[in-house]
Parts: C-alpha cells; sequence; structure tokens
C-alpha cells in the first residue's frame, strides 16, 4: 500500500507546483486584464530563459554564496544564543528575571526595523545583514526553547538526581535531548523568518546576495530578474528548511511515529520495526489501531 | 554495605495542609520495609524525601545516623511509570548511573549486560522505552537501579500500573533478585497482598501519620499465603487504613 500512496503523493505534491506554474503563464501569457492586471508581468516562459541565462553567469553564484553564508552564520548563531537564553531563562529564576523583561521588549520589533540600528552598530554592512539575520532567527528560537525545557517531565530530572547528577549532568543528560523536540520546531520557524530578514536586509542595504539583485532587477526595470530572484529564494528556503527539518528528525527518532490524518500510519523508525507499544509517550498521541 | 534510614518526627507539607506529620521510622540495613496507604495518604512523599528529593519541613531524616542532604546514588529510586529517558535504549538506560559516576565505557559493558540477563531482557538491549511492553519497562528501571550498587532502593509504587499477571510475575523477579542483593529496599504500594508479600515488615500510612509498623510472619515466602497468622494481619492492615 505504502509504495502506491507514496507515488501518489509525490505526484500530488508535483502537480500542484507544475499548475501553479500553468496557471502564471495562462494568465500573463494571455494578458488577463481583469481586475488584477497581469498584462505587465512577465510569462513563466520568460522567466524561466531568465533563470537560464542568469545561472550560466557567475554573478548568480555568487550572490547566491553571499546570500547562504550570511544566512548560515546569522541561523548558527541565533541557535546557539537563542538555545542558551531559552534554557537559562527557563532554568534559573535569576536569569529569568534579568533577562526576560528585555527580551519581551524587543521581541516585537521586527528585525528589519533594526536596519538604521545596524549600520550605526556595525563598521561594515555585511556585519549588519548578519546581526539582523540572527536577531530574527533568536527570538522563535529562544521561546520555543524556553518551552521546550519548561515541559520536560520532572521526573525525569529526579532519576538522574537520584543517580547522583548534579546541575551539568542534568543539562546535558536530560534538559537538552527532553527539550529537542521543541527545539527542532524552534529552528524550524527560526529559518523561515532569518530568511525573510536576510533578503529585505540586503534589499536595502546588501552589496551582494539574492535580495541585493532582486530589487536591483527591479530598479532597472528587469522584471524577469525580479522573479528569477524571486524563484531563487523560495528555492533556497525551501532547501533550507528542509534540511533543518531533516536534521531534526534524525535527532528526534525516538519519539513515537505522529499520527497522520488518514489511516495510513507513519512507518516506523527503520529497523525498530516489530513489537506495538502498548502505550505513547505522554506528551504525543499514539496512532488508534 | 546497606543502608539504615532513620525519620525521626519527620514532617512535610504546607503549613495547614501537612502531606507528613509525626512520622517515626527506622529501617534497618538489609531489610525491606513496605509501606501501605490509601491515594493521597503521604507514602510518595515519604519516599521522595528519603531520596532526597523532598526537604522535610520538620524533624531529620537520618542515613547511617548522619542527617541526610539531597539525593544521592547510594539510595536508587524506582518510580511507578515514564522513569526511562524516551530517547536512550535498553542499554543506555541501564547504564546511565554509572556514566554518572564517570565510570569508563569499557567497564560499564560487563555490569549492564549481568543485570539485563539477570531481569530477562538480554536481546532487548538496543529497544526504545517505547518499543517495550509496560512489565518491561518495570524490568529495565529495577536494572538501572541496581546496576550501581546502591545501599538502598525506594520503590514508588513499581508494579501500580501493570496488569495482575505482569505484576506477580515483577513480585517474583524482585524476590528472586533480592535473594543475592543485601541492599536496604524501600517499597511503597497501595496493594496489602503485595506489601505482606514482598516485606520484612509492613508500615500503615494512614492520613499523613504512621497508624502501625508490623512485622510480617513468614516474609517473602508466596506459600505462606494462607496462613491464619497472615489472614489476620492483613484483615487488621485493612482496618487501619480505614
Amino acid at each position: 500500500m505504502s509504495a502506491r500512496t507514496d507515488l501518489g503523493r509525490r505526484a500530488l505534491r508535483f502537480g500542484s507546483l507544475a499548475a501553479t506554474v500553468g496557471l502564471w503563464q495562462l494568465l500573463t501569457a494571455g494578458r488577463v486584464r481583469l481586475w488584477l492586471r497581469f498584462d505587465h508581468l512577465p510569462t513563466a516562459t520568460e522567466v524561466g530563459r531568465a533563470f537560464v541565462r542568469q545561472v550560466g553567469t557567475d554573478q548568480y553564484w555568487i550572490d547566491l554564496t553571499e546570500s547562504l553564508r550570511r544566512i548560515g552564520t546569522g541561523f548558527l548563531l541565533a541557535a546557539v544564543l537563542g538555545v542558551a537564553a531559552g534554557v537559562l531563562t527557563a532554568r534559573s529564576r535569576p536569569a529569568a528575571d534579568l533577562l526576560g523583561p528585555v527580551l519581551e521588549v524587543v521581541r516585537p520589533i521586527p528585525a528589519i526595523a533594526l536596519v538604521p540600528v545596524a549600520i550605526m552598530l556595525f563598521p561594515e554592512n555585511e556585519q549588519g545583514i548578519v546581526f539582523i539575520t540572527c536577531a530574527a532567527a533568536f527570538f522563535p528560537i529562544a521561546v520555543a526553547t524556553r518551552h521546550a525545557v519548561r515541559a520536560v517531565p520532572p521526573r525525569w530530572e529526579e532519576a538522574v538526581r537520584t543517580m547522583g547528577g548534579g546541575r551539568a549532568r542534568v543539562l546535558w543528560s536530560v534538559v537538552l535531548p527532553g527539550a529537542l523536540p521543541g527545539v527542532v520546531g524552534g529552528l524550524s520557524v527560526g529559518i523561515g523568518v532569518a530568511w525573510i530578514c536576510v533578503i529585505s536586509a540586503e534589499m536595502v542595504s546588501g552589496q551582494f546576495g539574492v535580495g541585493y539583485r532582486t530589487w536591483s532587477a527591479y530598479t532597472v526595470l528587469d522584471y524577469p530578474g525580479v522573479f528569477v530572484g524571486m524563484a531563487t529564494i523560495g528555492l533556497l528556503g525551501r532547501a533550507t528548511s528542509g534540511a533543518v527539518e531533516l536534521a531534526g528528525r534524525r535527532l528526534t527518532g525516538w519519539l513515537p511515529p505522529v499520527a497522520t490524518g488518514a489511516a495510513a500510519a507513519a512507518p516506523p523508525a527503520a529497523g525498530r520495526a516489530g513489537r506495538g507499544p502498548e502505550e505513547a509517550w505522554p506528551a504525543r498521541a499514539e496512532v488508534p489501531a | 554495605m546497606s543502608l539504615r534510614l532513620t525519620a525521626r518526627g519527620l514532617s512535610l507539607g504546607h503549613p495547614g495542609h501537612p502531606v507528613l506529620s509525626g512520622v517515626d521510622l527506622d529501617v534497618a540495613p538489609g531489610e525491606v520495609l513496605t509501606v501501605v496507604g490509601a491515594s493521597g495518604g503521604g507514602k510518595s512523599t515519604l519516599l521522595r524525601a528519603l531520596a532526597g528529593l523532598l526537604t522535610p519541613t520538620g524533624g531529620e531524616l537520618l542515613a547511617d545516623g548522619r542527617p541526610l542532604r539531597g539525593p544521592g546514588a547510594e539510595r536508587a529510586l524506582v518510580f511507578q511509570e515514564d522513569g526511562l529517558l524516551p530517547w536512550r535504549t535498553v542499554r543506555r538506560n541501564v547504564e546511565l548511573p554509572l556514566a554518572v559516576r564517570r565510570v569508563p565505557r569499557a567497564a560499564r559493558r560487563a555490569p549492564v549486560t549481568d543485570w539485563l540477563d539477570r531481569v530477562g531482557l538480554a536481546g532487548l538491549e538496543r529497544r526504545l522505552p517505547r518499543e517495550l511492553s509496560g512489565g518491561q519497562r518495570q524490568r529495565v528501571q529495577l536494572a538501572r537501579a541496581l546496576v550501581g550498587a546502591p545501599r538502598a532502593v525506594l520503590m514508588d509504587e513499581p508494579f501500580g500500573a501493570l496488569d495482575p499477571q505482569t505484576r506477580a510475575s515483577m513480585q517474583q523477579l524482585l524476590l528472586t533478585v533480592r535473594e543475592k542483593e543485601q541492599c536496604t529496599v524501600v517499597l511503597v504500594t497501595h496493594d496489602v497482598d503485595e506489601a505482606l508479600l514482598l516485606g520484612d515488615r509492613v508500615a500503615v500510612l494512614a492520613g499523613g501519620t504512621l497508624a502501625a509498623v508490623h512485622p510480617v510472619p513468614h516474609p517473602r515466602d508466596p506459600a505462606a499465603r494462607a496462613e491464619p497468622a497472615l489472614r489476620r494481619l492483613r484483615e487488621r492492615i485493612l482496618t487501619e487504613l480505614t
């Protein structure tokens, strides 16, 4: 059963993308002008040709690596700082009192509104962009970590403490692994927000990068170029969030399989199939038989 | 090597809401003391205090005559359920007390394998806790509690979540294991028959105070279940509980 449904799902996913591009082509090539005006927009084939042309240039790949480098640095920094801040505020009352209010006041400020601050603060544009990316990803990661750490059942910690484990042992052996499923959720949201902000920051203050190139294409009225930039951002975003999700699933393989809408359950982790568990781990629902 | 545990006038809870009040108890080294009581009677609280997870609000707790401060590896704790770390395999859960004590990896293998064998889990080393039955998970907890050769084992309704058959086989396993291990055991249960089967003495907790402590005739002998003395004690404990 699963091979067939798997194929069906793949076909459906590809079909939905293809249909979107097809509809785009239909609306733009037909110069449709209802209330929305599609006659100024480049057609899918124009964008496709521009994409192929750009992929052949060094410029495209320089921009792409620049953006990836910025988001990579910013996101990694945010992951380290966010997890640290989340754990600290969840586990230590003085830390929560000290850091909590500042974080809660800074959190609602959109990271992109920090551009002026970044320009004043950092000697180079480059550092400013990384700063903004990091600030954007930091909050979802920190908040998710804080909640995940608080949700770790106290019993696991008690088990390790009655083995003679101290604070550090509890942190490494219980708190961090126990909070990991929630942290992965935060990282997943964080990488999405990081893309929004790295592109916006590049549009405002960059000299290279996919965001910068997209915006400069607009300023010279190169509309297919704008769409090439958008498509590139979409693909990069999909690839990076996919990588984060995959890494997350690898790290949290111990969780019970998640119930899907249909009766068809996710297959059990490879090599671990066999005797069905009687009870689910309390935090997640088991698939009804 | 087994530990003497003493409570003197032990009280716990908030003022106006005492969970335990004025409990005097002395658990001899190597003894199995079972504690029976109704839900909310303070049995878990007593056990967690002995484990060092709760600080008494009154009175004192002693281990070998010295004040007991905080949790320690010489007093292992077995939970009713969900005490295992779900991301660790059976083997890695059992070796955790040794890892906490910084026993080198190579030196952990033999005792862990030995204990998995003794509790009947050989071959399941690489399973995750969720891939085990409730009874198997309690076997893992038992192996994990004993692998570090603790001086006392504290058990909080260890078989309370199991079906009757599994429960009976776990009680038998505990009796078998106990024959070789000389550690002190304090086992909390709401089941009077279990308390009488497993204990050298039975402590009865009711309403947060110690109602009585009874020596068990023919302790740890399943065949003596029908003895009149045991039946009379059972009736007496049931009255004390209400």
